[in-house]
């Protein structure tokens, strides 16, 4: 119930005067409510839940976001630093992380 | 997907793991609010990827798990009844209440209907004008503008045979009593994101100040978490304890304004019984006055059904962290997904139901 899914809005219109319109979530389309997020335009991203657009995902962010994970360690590298190391935890990467669900809650 | 693959790459999460571990220097415990959250740190194994220093304490955001017995006692009461279409999102189903769930209500005889969104339910009602249609509006701050959407088009469109019956849980007060309580360990928390999407951060700056404590707006995937918990931290080790958004892309200060405004047009707060933790004051949402006709609590007369938790069930000790799930005696043993002593065993977003499904059979303490 609680899981909250990034889509990409296709279409907009109106059904007794509620805005909807249809999500694509990876390949599946859904009839979604977008009452909630006046300002979303065709292409735009959005994450739903139950139905219901909740937030307009903001792309600017994201990829902030990224290029700083990405940069991170980045400088140790350069100077040579070793990361702590921490005895008894696996090094390998998150077991799941490629085909973990949706987003949730 | 957008917005999914790239925030579960790997090699990025052993960058943000490395530097969390280079700014440790003593023991710290976080909770994680959100169920989600917590599905997400078992499923990718990130408890086991942190450092020593750091513990993550599953908190109380799994709706399902939290809605106290006699709200399920209630729905079953209604469910039971002949002229009703009784909707819900699926993981209530197996919840178990006194003496049944709903399955067991549908499999005599009741008309229990699984449904994506309350809207669908709003569907169900006009397609059926002669049953009356129930809708289970139980959830967090995520869930609720729908089902604030769904009352107040069953209102606007003049439908008379459509009602919810309303458990909605906030996650600022839950904040507030975990903080308050004698013996609480959680020192910084991972604010759920979506929650967050919704409501804003506002309420957030008062309980950091009050409590000391640091709040990060954190999101759902492996990086996003680890971000989260990056953040914490730091803060935790300089000293400080302010409200940060770790989750930028889908949460604003303000939240989604317009929701906002539907949601207090349709729900009053009030105090809420949560499942295994007890009464918080102000806590819930329950359907304003004027809304009233759509309470299917009053209109089937199911007000006066009052229950004890069982003493079996030790998920009120896990979803206020004082216990791991895989800590208690019955974990495992009379207790599993399909024959769930408790909530937290029953739903997508329960901490026992994540420790079972992940194969997390032992203490963590006991494999180090």
């Amino acid at each position: 119930m609680c899981l909250g899914i990034p889509g990409q809005v296709k279409e907009i219109y109106e059904i007794d005067t509620i805005r909807m319109g249809r999500v694509d979530f990876g390949g599946i389309l859904k009839e979604i409510c977008l009452a909630y997020v006046p300002e979303i335009e065709v292409g735009d991203y959005t994450i739903v839940h139950v139905g219901f657009a909740i937030t307009k995902l903001d792309e600017q962010s994201a990829q902030e976001s990224l290029a700083l994970f990405r940069e991170m360690g980045v400088l140790e590298e350069e100077l040579g630093v070793e990361p702590e190391e921490h005895a008894g935890h696996a090094v390998d990467a998150p077991p799941d992380a490629e085909r973990s669900g949706g987003t949730r809650a | 997907m957008k917005y999914l693959e790239e925030f579960r790459d790997p090699d990025v999460a052993h960058r943000l793991l490395e530097d969390i571990a280079r700014i440790v220097t003593r023991p710290w415990a976080l909770m994680e609010v959100c169920g989600g959250q917590t599905h997400s740190i078992i499923r990718n194994g990130i408890d086991q990827l942190l450092p020593d220093e750091i513990e993550l304490i599953h908190g109380p955001g799994c709706p399902v798990c939290v809605t106290p017995l006699e709200i399920i006692d209630r729905a079953l009461a209604i469910a039971a009844r002949p002229e009703v279409i009784f909707c819900s999102f699926g993981d209530m189903l197996r919840v178990p209440g006194s003496h049944k769930d709903l399955f067991r209500i549908k499999s005599e005889g009741g008309d229990v209907r699984v449904v994506y969104s309350p809207l669908d339910a709003l569907k169900i009602a006009r397609e059926n004008p002669t049953r009356e249609v129930v809708f289970f509006g139980i959830g967090f701050e995520t869930t609720a503008p729908a089902n604030a959407m769904a009352v107040f088009q069953a209102k606007m469109l003049g439908l008379t045979n459509f009602s919810m019956l309303v458990s909605h849980v906030l996650v600022p007060p839950a904040i507030d009593a975990i903080m308050s309580a004698p013996g609480n360990r959680v020192q910084g928390f991972l604010a759920a994101g979506h929650v967050c999407s919704v409501m804003g951060m506002w309420q957030y700056p008062e309980l950091a100040e009050k409590h000391r404590v640091p709040i990060v707006v954190t999101g759902f995937e492996p990086l996003d978490v680890l971000e989260g918990i990056r953040r914490a931290v730091i803060q935790l080790e300089e000293g400080r304890h302010e409200v940060e958004n770790a989750y930028s892309r889908a949460v604003v200060f303000d939240g989604n304004v317009p929701a906002q405004k539907l949601l207090d047009q349709v729900f009053t707060v009030s105090d809420r019984a949560w499942r295994g933790i007890g009464r918080i004051p102000n806590s819930g949402w329950e359907l304003r006055e004027d809304y009233r006709a759509y309470d299917a609590s009053y209109k089937f007369h199911v007000t006066d059904i009052h229950t004890e938790e069982s003493p079996l069930c030790h998920s009120g000790d896990v979803l206020q962290g004082k216990l791991k799930p895989n800590e208690c005696p019955a974990f495992g043993k009379e207790c599993t997904p399909r024959k769930p002593l408790g909530a937290t065993m029953v739903s997508s977003e329960g901490a026992c139901a994540a420790y079972y499904q992940y194969g997390r059979f032992i203490a963590v303490e006991n494999v180090k």
